[in-house]
């Protein structure tokens, strides 16, 4: 499996705009492609599960909540952590919790896994809305910045915009090695024929373990990342409402593609300011939430493979050369990640 | 979006002389509110009370003509620091008026602090805001949650009863407002018996209407808002405790809810910082210009939007409309007595209104005030540094 | 607590338990037959407390007669949404369907602002029903409360009848094992799934207008119940209607006790509960179709 040096472009393409923006964006923008990158970060950690495994999970956001809260609680209360010290943590507290939850839900399957995930995610967000140790219900602060004062103050925007851009391309490009090694392979055999790989005497239980605390681990890292940004923690982090949207976001974007869940963070954070926009919109603005559904409802209809599938809708209206079955039995064989 | 970038940089060459010039141009007043979800009708009544404000004073505020800018919070947090981000930085707005959710203004709290932008906070009860997070830019046309609760605490007592149980939402507000209850109610020689809650935001009170059943307390204080106190109301009367128990609670169980109880909040008393038939000239000039403006009858969340564009514009009118001189906006709002619909009140060193919380009761779809519960409450704003 | 209040709470329990049941039975038929996850299935029964509501004065403020207009709104528009927006989707992944629903979620609630909008209302309890029953010493019991679990019985009944009994219950069953087979015998398996998706429709919109009465309509009230009729579903066993039945039953136990003995843990009991059993019971207490 060779990398398509196309799709490989695009990516690059992707990161390369991201790392000029600072050059054009003002502060605004700048705050909000990092908030995005984090979600992209996210989106990728779920699919990992999602799409290359085919572990559809719920609770997604309970990692990442934990990563976050993790990053407030491990912070001492009068000076700023060190990075290095809380960054690992955070993302340890994340893996570990998945390690837990993992090891427990991939006994089951399907839909079962799917609500078993997510049980075990509103068990921590009850946890953090319901006791005093995070603040309750309305949240905790982290009121002194990692890093401050240091070279690397991710208190700085820009400081903390390439931090994330880093990381965000660190996880892009882990996730494509990681796919393209034994483990990646295992876990494309798990998600086309799982029945098969268990019948042939192979143990998939370890491999479906080891995707599920990386995939926690990572969503940990977004957390921590978060909190850096918004110096703010609410359970509202841990709900199932973004579970639900990050799960939007990579089937937006197009399931089975790492590239899938980079334009679906996008597309979908952009949808949403795009129609929220009383400049465009005025008053019915808003009724936002109409445009979004619609524009979901109506990408779901004319583009099965999700965002990603756009240039070859594009090119079959155009030129109509190829028909849709071709491109599906064309697609099955090309390789998925990249 | 190129022609914004353009004009944008052309403010920014022009550097100084734009910043001179900014008293003359309007005012631009970020409106972060909800419009959609659970809170959409309170967004809806803060921006009626608030466009109200500004329309009888001619247009501005402080001087300035005023523009609005609105963006919906959603009422979630986590987006909470992205959208008033946008607001102010995006937007460039000189002031943000917002919210409801207690989480999503904690995070507009931490921004606003900050930046030093203006914010003023027109419902959310949060102690955290004129706690810790309080800061001269910041301010609250509203109450905290624990006000109402300690007026009704000392109005229990009054009435003797010895023994109450509490019932409310497990969450930020009710739990303060509970807290409040508590120490008025048992300074005064009350005890709370039991402490009851309900998981957030689940409405199924059948259990513990039973357990209150069981317990026989002399009274039941509640603290719940909108559907939940619509359902609370009418699941208390059904289960025939309202002849037995009375039932006693923050403003918000009876205040926009009566209509949709049907009648089951009939002689409801609670304890909150607005009543209806005010006997004051305010309230009534308020009543009328709102019911001709918005065609329905204002509720408190339409006064605290009302308060809102008052407190700016007491204090901008002190600065000359210059929204950057902070102190000067704080002293002038903290000397003034704000000439409300709800009566007159003045504002703490930590923000947050000194004000009469009034006795109601509940007579068809009014809260009808019938005595002052406690006057001049103020709020300790616990680990406010001002 | 003395043997009186515990079968007070008992009955509290029934009684909550019958009302997801109610709720989720909608749910399992979609589910378990046709594959689809409906996330709007919270939003039929938004649609339905609404139309409680808003029908009832073209109904002349009669509670039964708007019932029936709102069954008949319901059947029209499972049968027209089935046509429109999943028709076309069987052949597609699951998650294609998540997401179809998800859009369909923002829309409703937003034609819902739109039409009705964002205030909280009342629905009058019919005159009829309007009375409460002495339960011990201070306590009354609603009759509606009981209407509303008699109604669940029946209709627990009337499906578990249907399912077992019927030509129609039989291809549905079939239909849900093994789709290929059931189309091979001949039978219009699209006209069955649209049967299907109406009547779960429709099961969704008259729990919405039954509970009406006693919940209040309120934005937003779909999204809440979504999630704990999923569970009810998951923990009955997928497409099951008398795991469904079971399960809401056992939910209803555990939330009503849950606040009472554990009060500190009763948010996350539902959970925790979900948890075990499927970790006990990896796909739920019972068998589809049954």
């Amino acid at each position: 499996m060779g990398i398509d040096k196309g799709k490989a472009v695009f990516v690059g393409l992707i990161f390369l705009a991201l790392a000029l923006y600072p050059l054009v964006g003002d502060s605004y923008g700048i705050g909000l492609i990092n908030k995005v990158m984090i979600y992209a970060i996210l989106a990728l950690s779920l699919e990992l599960l999602v799409g290359s495994t085919g572990l559809i999970c719920f609770g997604q956001a309970a990692f990442f909540g934990i990563g976050a809260y993790a990053a407030v609680l491990l912070s001492p209360e009068d000076a700023a952590a060190s990075i290095w010290l809380l960054l690992p943590a955070c993302v340890l507290a994340a893996a570990l919790y998945a390690l837990f939850v993992g090891a427990l839900s991939l006994r089951t399957k399907g839909v079962y896994f799917i609500m078993v995930t997510l049980a075990f995610a509103q068990m921590a967000y009850y946890v953090v809305h319901d006791t005093a140790l995070g603040g309750g219900s309305d949240g905790i602060y982290l009121y002194y910045v990692p890093g401050m004062d240091t070279w690397l103050d991710l208190g700085k925007p820009l400081i903390l915009y390439f931090f994330t851009l880093l990381f965000l391309v660190w996880t892009f490009v882990f996730l494509a090695i990681l796919l393209r090694s034994h483990l990646g392979r295992a876990l494309a055999g798990i998600r086309i024929n799982e029945q098969r790989m268990l019948a042939s005497g192979f143990t998939t239980y370890p491999y479906k373990l080891a995707a599920f605390v990386t995939s926690g681990g990572i969503a940990g890292l977004a957390g921590f990342l978060f909190v850096v940004q918004d110096g703010f923690v609410n359970p509202e982090m841990l709900s199932w409402h973004l579970s639900g949207s990050l799960l939007m976001m990579i089937i937006l974007g197009g399931l089975g593609h790492l590239r899938g869940a980079l334009i679906g963070a996008f597309a979908f954070v952009f949808l949403q300011e795009f129609f929220k926009s009383t400049a465009i919109f005025g008053d019915f603005a808003k009724h936002w939430h109409l445009g979004l559904g619609l524009t979901i409802i109506l990408s779901v209809a004319i583009l099965p493979k999700g965002l990603i599938g756009l240039p070859e809708w594009v090119q079959m209206r155009l030129f109509g050369y190829r028909n849709p079955r071709q491109v599906e039995r064309a697609d099955a064989r090309e390789d998925r990640h990249s | 979006m190129k022609r914004l970038q353009t004009t944008l940089l052309a403010a920014a060459l022009l550097g100084t002389s734009a910043a001179s010039m900014a008293e003359d141009a309007a005012l631009k007043v970020g409106l972060m509110l909800p419009a959609t979800g659970t809170y959409a009708q309170l967004g809806t009544a803060i921006e009626n009370g608030f466009k109200l404000y500004v329309d009888q004073a001619g247009g501005k505020l402080g001087g300035r003509g005023v523009e609005y800018v609105k963006l919906d919070d959603e009422s979630d947090p986590a987006k909470a620091t992205d959208n008033i981000n946008k607001l102010i930085k995006s937007d460039k707005v000189d002031v943000v008026v917002g919210t409801v959710h207690s989480g999503v203004a904690a995070a507009m709290a931490k921004v606003a602090k900050q930046t030093g932008t203006l914010l003023v906070v027109p419902n959310a009860g949060s102690a955290m805001i004129t706690g810790p997070m309080c800061a001269p830019n910041i301010f609250r046309s509203s109450f905290s949650n624990r006000q109402p609760g300690f007026a009704m605490g000392k109005v229990a007592a009054e009435k003797g009863y010895k023994k109450v149980a509490t019932i409310t939402w497990k969450y930020g507000a009710g739990e303060e407002s509970v807290g409040g209850f508590k120490e008025a109610f048992e300074a005064d020689g009350g005890e709370v018996v039991k402490e009851l809650y309900v998981p957030f935001p689940n409405v199924e009170f059948q259990a513990l209407l039973t357990e209150i059943a069981a317990l026989k307390p002399d009274a039941v204080y509640s603290f719940f808002a909108g559907a939940g106190a619509v359902k609370f109301v009418k699941d208390y009367k059904a289960a025939g405790l309202m002849d037995s128990i009375p039932l006693l609670g923050a403003g918000f169980l009876t205040d926009g809810t009566l209509k949709a109880q049907g009648g089951d909040g009939e002689g409801l008393l609670t304890t909150l910082h607005y009543a209806d038939e005010l006997d004051n000239e305010t309230d009534k000039a308020f009543r009328k210009a709102y019911s001709e403006a918005f065609d329905t009858v204002p509720d408190v969340y339409a006064v605290q939007g009302f308060d809102a564009a008052q407190i700016l514009d007491i204090g901008l009118q002190a600065a000359g409309g210059d929204v950057s001189k902070t102190a000067d906006i704080a002293a002038a709002v903290e000397a003034t007595e704000i000439d409300s619909p709800r009566g007159k009140f003045t504002l703490s060193r930590a923000h947050n209104p000194i004000q009469d919380i009034y006795l109601r009761e509940a007579k068809g779809e009014e809260n009808v005030v019938i005595g002052v519960a406690v006057e001049k409450l103020d709020d300790p704003a616990k680990g406010c540094r001002l | 607590m003395d043997f009186s209040i515990f079968l007070i709470q008992l009955l509290n329990a029934l009684q909550y338990g019958l009302l997801l049941y109610l709720v989720a039975m909608g749910l399992t038929l979609i589910f378990g037959i046709m594959g689809i996850i409906n996330l709007a299935h919270g939003s039929f029964y938004m649609i339905g407390a609404y139309m409680a509501y808003a029908l009832a004065p073209l109904a002349g403020g009669n509670f039964f007669i708007t019932l029936v207009f709102g069954l008949v709104l319901a059947v029209i528009l499972g049968y027209l949404l089935e046509w429109a927006f999943f028709s076309f989707l069987y052949e597609r992944e699951h998650l294609q369907q998540v997401l179809m629903t998800y859009g369909l979620i923002l829309v409703f609630e937003e034609i819902r602002s739109l039409l009705v909008g964002d205030d909280v209302h009342g629905v009058p309890i019919p005159a009829l029903l309007s009375g409460s029953i002495p339960l011990g010493d201070v306590m009354t019991y609603p009759v509606y409360r009981l209407f509303v679990s008699g109604v669940c019985l029946l209709l627990a009944l009337g499906l578990y009848f249907v399912f077992t009994r019927t030509r129609l219950g039989m291809m549905i069953r079939a239909g849900s094992v093994n789709r290929e087979m059931v189309q091979s015998l001949g039978i219009d398996i699209q006209f069955l799934y649209r049967v299907v998706f109406a009547a779960g429709v429709a099961l969704a919109v008259l729990a919405g207008m039954i509970a009406a009465p006693i919940s209040s309509v309120y934005p937003g009230m779909g999204n809440q119940i979504l999630i704990i009729c999923f569970v009810v579903v998951v923990i009955g066993g997928i497409g099951s209607i008398r795991g469904a039945f079971f399960a809401a039953l056992l939910i209803g136990l555990v939330d009503t006790f849950g606040k009472v003995w554990l009060p500190e843990a009763s948010g996350v009991l539902v959970y925790v509960l979900m948890a075990l059993i499927l970790l006990w019971k990896p796909s739920g207490l019972f068998k589809a179709g049954g």
